[in-house]
């Protein structure tokens, strides 16, 4: 678990662009699962609140931005021990055709944002059931 | 083993045992990198005012009840676990997030009251509010002019 769940804390990865304010941009941890009928993004975005997180679709990627306040007044907190920074999160995803963008569907819970990717029809698994003659 | 004799120490072990025992003293734990090569997780950060300590973790994903923390003297534990997912069927294409079972154990630079220690677990973030103990409070000393 530590190897792969403290990617904020040792290289403090930086998003690419972004940033019209200050403060730092993390990209959080995600797992990308497929299942039945959708795909499951699940994204680390601890202190992340349903009103605070972007999310868009355009041109066939989906981003989120995730804005995070600072949770301790910076420079008049006395911190012993800093292992990690607050900041906000944001990843981007290119869509393939065979998701449906209209049906993308996004909750959070306990810090961990869910997206909900559809597949659209086509790209549905189908059971063909086998006839016995 | 029953050491005897008198082995020849190297400058360097003496250095270091001279400076170790310079820094026994000090109340905030200088022998434990900030950094390490081998994270342990949660990461945490730490501060305080004049009545607490504040200790903070980001554990996304990880449900109060699957959550342990105690202080046993300065030996503060966190210990928990986040489980797999789990349900339908499905493959992985991607991950990145971990799970399973973690346990961090810090000493606190000061004594605290560790039966008035409060968690409180909220999107994600842990925070751990303790009452430092009477002794370990800064007290205003009132100079008397006379």
């Amino acid at each position: 678990m530590a190897d792969t769940m403290t990617r904020k804390q040792t290289e403090g990865e930086l998003a690419q662009p972004e940033s019209t304010r200050g403060g730092r941009v993390f990209v959080p941890n995600v797992d990308i699962l497929e299942k039945d009928d959708e795909m499951l993004v699940l994204a680390d975005v601890p202190d992340a609140k349903a009103q605070s997180i972007d999310i868009t679709y355009e041109q066939g990627i989906l981003s989120f931005h995730a804005k995070v306040e600072p949770r301790q007044a910076e420079g008049r907190t006395n911190f012993l021990l800093r292992e990690y920074a607050v900041g906000d999160y944001h990843r981007s995803f290119r869509l393939g055709k065979e998701i449906d963008p209209a049906g993308i569907k996004a909750e959070i819970r306990d810090g961990v944002l869910a997206l909900h990717l559809p597949k659209a029809e086509p790209a549905r698994k189908k059971q063909i059931k086998v006839q016995q003659v | 083993m029953v050491r005897f004799g008198l082995t020849p120490l190297d400058p360097f072990t003496v250095l270091r045992g001279a400076v170790n025992r310079l820094f026994d003293g000090y109340p905030y734990a200088l022998d434990e990198p900030l950094f390490r090569s081998a994270p342990s997780f949660p990461a945490l950060n730490v501060w305080e005012d004049e009545e607490n300590l504040y200790v903070e973790a980001e554990i996304p994903g990880v449900k109060a009840a699957d959550l342990e923390t105690y202080a046993i003297g300065r030996d503060l534990t966190i210990k928990g676990k986040r489980e797999p997912m789990d349900g339908e069927k499905f493959t992985y294409h991607r991950q990145e997030r971990g799970v399973g079972e973690f346990t961090r154990v810090v000493t606190l630079p000061m004594d605290v009251e560790t039966d008035k220690i409060q968690a409180s677990l909220k999107d994600g973030v842990l925070t751990l509010t303790l009452p430092k103990a009477k002794a370990a409070k800064a007290r205003k000393i009132t100079v008397n002019v006379g």
